[in-house]
């Protein structure tokens, strides 16, 4: 399989958005040729999951219908006994297939085939290997990971049958915690939060106290201020094994960055033509792909080949 | 053995005291001032304090391993980053060291290296450390049945009703963090520092390094801190400062103009108030943080902790006023032990 295909996936939405916009944001994807596999559910705060409730079913069905692999996928910090019981309610149901983003889905999902998310610490083929025995099929890897353990790890799964995913678009996870700092910034806690969150469809930006912009706040999740942006990477990436590309979704047109996506992938567009397309999206953040080249992670470089 | 079992009339667990060191000499001075445990890393990314000039040779580590066990305390190595595809064997290495200079246990994170250790040493005593972020029942569950885990350190982030509930639902001692700097990300899943220096907290073991801070002070002796290319706070000239990191730094946004410790201030856990109620909770280990830290804090430090355990369980009120002279920037928190309304 490895090497053939070159699957474009969506990865859960991050934020709190309105959940009609939510709904309406998925209707939109399941009529988008371009994506094959839809990652659905929350994953940074088990206060938001009843938010989107009344559709989820809706939803997952039609993304269903148009032929998208559904995943669903789990909370990626879990300490509250809300939190337990979120991951243990998606895990629960024998038929669905759910990536794991903390240990806890990992214990609940033993003996199934399932996913592991980017928040589970695979950087390495001995920790795969672990999660493989125990049911795991495809790894998106964690963004911090450089070229070289990327393909290091790809050949050293080759033997077990998985499948490797990397990031390529939006914001990147920096850091979790267990205080709310969309709460913390106005003022309230976690538990007296009212959803401020909501007012921040990308994230909260922070800038430092020179005004430079410097992070975005979501919740309990810090987020790269840069948008990631691994199009001139796409052939090496392929060349390595990779073969999930993950798209993590934002406010823009999402369909148009996964058209350019998939056009690189199928050699139809050049990485420059598809760079120069999404720079013409004017996006309201700046791209980065310094983790990927072993840079700080908030840079840019000009793609070399590793 | 289970921390129920060494309940004692009183109702208390004689909890063991785990202590940190950077160093021989440190290994030596937190062994006479009373540590039970003391725990290390060797010199190379395979520990979370991967700093210049701190750490052990492996003949060092030896060297501290007699040395200790002469005095009937224990050594743990910390093994405790996640190996990067391609880098393995060092971490290899490091869990051959520590079974070849006879360690008490090794404090894994990576699943891989856990499993390496679980298969090639099957007598080695394996506990979980905080970088493995695992904070539920299910998570730490999990580590026991697949590499036989025998300790888990919590997270920071549980309060001590949490903590007792989590020892319920586990089939392995729990150690707990007391005192040092407390980072405000959860352990093990944060890199801020990789972002912005391009050197990794997990993969290389390095949080803030200090080579990448850099102090700017004006004509009115107000003081700029930057790590790497970013400001990540400002002092006048009579506010005291903590060790610079990202999540301790001072931002804008829109709600907050004028700057405000977006994540969390610059202050040290200290849990020595809560004491009694840790000691009731199931807890088997106390830690306590700061293998950066010189022979003299960690001195002062292990003896105040020391004397506090010993009266606690003779019945005695603990004097431990003394220990916020020690922490950071001499301001202190209970962090998230006492109260979820610190979430």
């Amino acid at each position: 399989m490895r090497g053939e295909t070159a699957e474009i996936t969506l990865g859960p939405v991050l934020f709190n958005w309105q959940p009609e916009r939510w709904r309406d944001f998925y209707f939109g994807i399941a009529d988008e040729g371009a994506i094959s596999a839809v990652y659905l559910g929350e994953v940074v705060c088990s206060k938001r999951s009843p938010l989107f409730l009344p559709h989820f079913e809706e939803v997952s069905e039609r993304l269903a219908a148009a032929g998208k692999t559904v995943i669903f996928s789990t909370l990626s910090e879990v300490m509250l006994n809300l939190d337990r019981q979120a991951v243990k309610s998606v895990c629960a149901s024998p038929d669905a297939l759910v990536e794991a983003n903390d240990a806890a889905a990992v214990f609940h999902l033993q003996g199934r085939p399932h996913h592991v998310g980017p928040f589970m610490n695979v950087y390495n083929a001995e920790t795969a290997a672990v999660l493989a025995r125990r049911g795991a099929r495809n790894f998106c890897l964690p963004a911090e990971l450089p070229a070289g353990a990327i393909r290091a790890l790809c050949a050293g799964t080759q033997a077990l049958g998985v499948t490797v995913e990397i990031q390529v678009f939006g914001r990147v996870s920096l850091a979790l915690s267990a205080r709310c700092y969309h709460a913390r910034a106005h003022g309230r806690t976690r538990d007296s939060c009212l959803f401020v969150c909501e007012n921040d469809p990308d994230g909260l930006e922070l800038r430092t106290l020179d005004g430079r912009p410097f992070l975005a706040v979501n919740g309990i999740q810090t987020l790269s201020l840069e948008c990631l942006n691994l199009i001139h990477e796409l052939p090496e990436l392929r060349a390595m094994g990779v073969s999930r590309f993950r798209l993590s979704p934002h406010t823009c047109d999402m369909a148009a960055v996964a058209a350019v996506v998939r056009g690189v992938l199928d050699q139809r567009m050049t990485a420059e033509e598809g760079a120069a397309r999404l720079e013409a999206m004017k996006l309201p953040f700046p791209f980065s792909n310094g983790f990927y080249h072993g840079k700080p992670g908030n840079r840019w470089t000009d793609a070399a080949p590793h | 053995m289970p921390a129920d079992a060494m309940r004692e009339d009183n109702g208390y667990v004689r909890p063991e005291l785990v202590c940190p060191a950077g160093t021989p000499a440190a290994l030596r001075t937190a062994v006479e001032a009373g540590a039970d445990t003391v725990y290390c890393g060797l010199q190379n990314e395979t520990n979370a304090r991967n700093f210049p000039g701190l750490n052990f040779t492996v003949s060092e580590l030896g060297g501290a391993v007699r040395f200790a066990h002469a005095r009937k305390s224990n050594v743990l190595l910390a093994v405790n980053t996640f190996p990067p595809a391609g880098k393995f064997g060092l971490w290899r290495e490091a869990i051959d060291a520590a079974v070849d200079v006879g360690v008490d246990a090794v404090i894994v994170a990576d699943m891989g290296v856990a499993e390496y250790a679980a298969r090639t040493y099957p007598q080695l005593r394996l506990h979980l450390s905080v970088q493995a972020g695992a904070s539920s029942p299910e998570a730490i569950r999990f580590y026991c049945q697949e590499f036989g885990v025998k300790r888990v350190v919590l997270p920071r982030m549980l309060t001590v009703a949490e903590i007792s509930d989590i020892h319920r639902q586990i089939p392995c001692e729990i150690e707990a963090f007391v005192f040092g700097n407390i980072g405000m990300m959860a352990e093990g899943r944060c890199s801020l520092t990789n972002y912005v220096t391009g050197v990794s907290t997990n993969m290389d073991g390095v949080c803030s390094p200090a080579a990448e801070v850099h102090y700017e002070e004006d004509s009115d002796r107000n003081l700029t801190i930057k790590l790497g290319a970013f400001v990540i706070d400002r002092f006048v000239c009579d506010e005291r400062a903590g060790y610079p990191t990202i999540c301790k730094g001072r931002y804008l946004c829109d709600a907050k103009p004028a700057g405000y410790y977006a994540f969390e201030e610059p202050v040290s856990l200290n849990l020595s108030m809560l004491l009694p109620d840790l000691m009731r909770a199931g807890v088997t280990a106390l830690k306590i943080e700061g293998r950066q830290r010189s022979r003299a804090y960690v001195r002062a430090v292990v003896a105040a902790f020391r004397h506090a355990v010993d009266d606690i369980m003779a019945g005695r009120d603990p004097a431990l006023t003394s220990l916020i002279e020690l922490t950071e920037g001499h301001r202190q928190t209970e962090g998230a032990f006492r109260s979820k309304t610190w979430r």
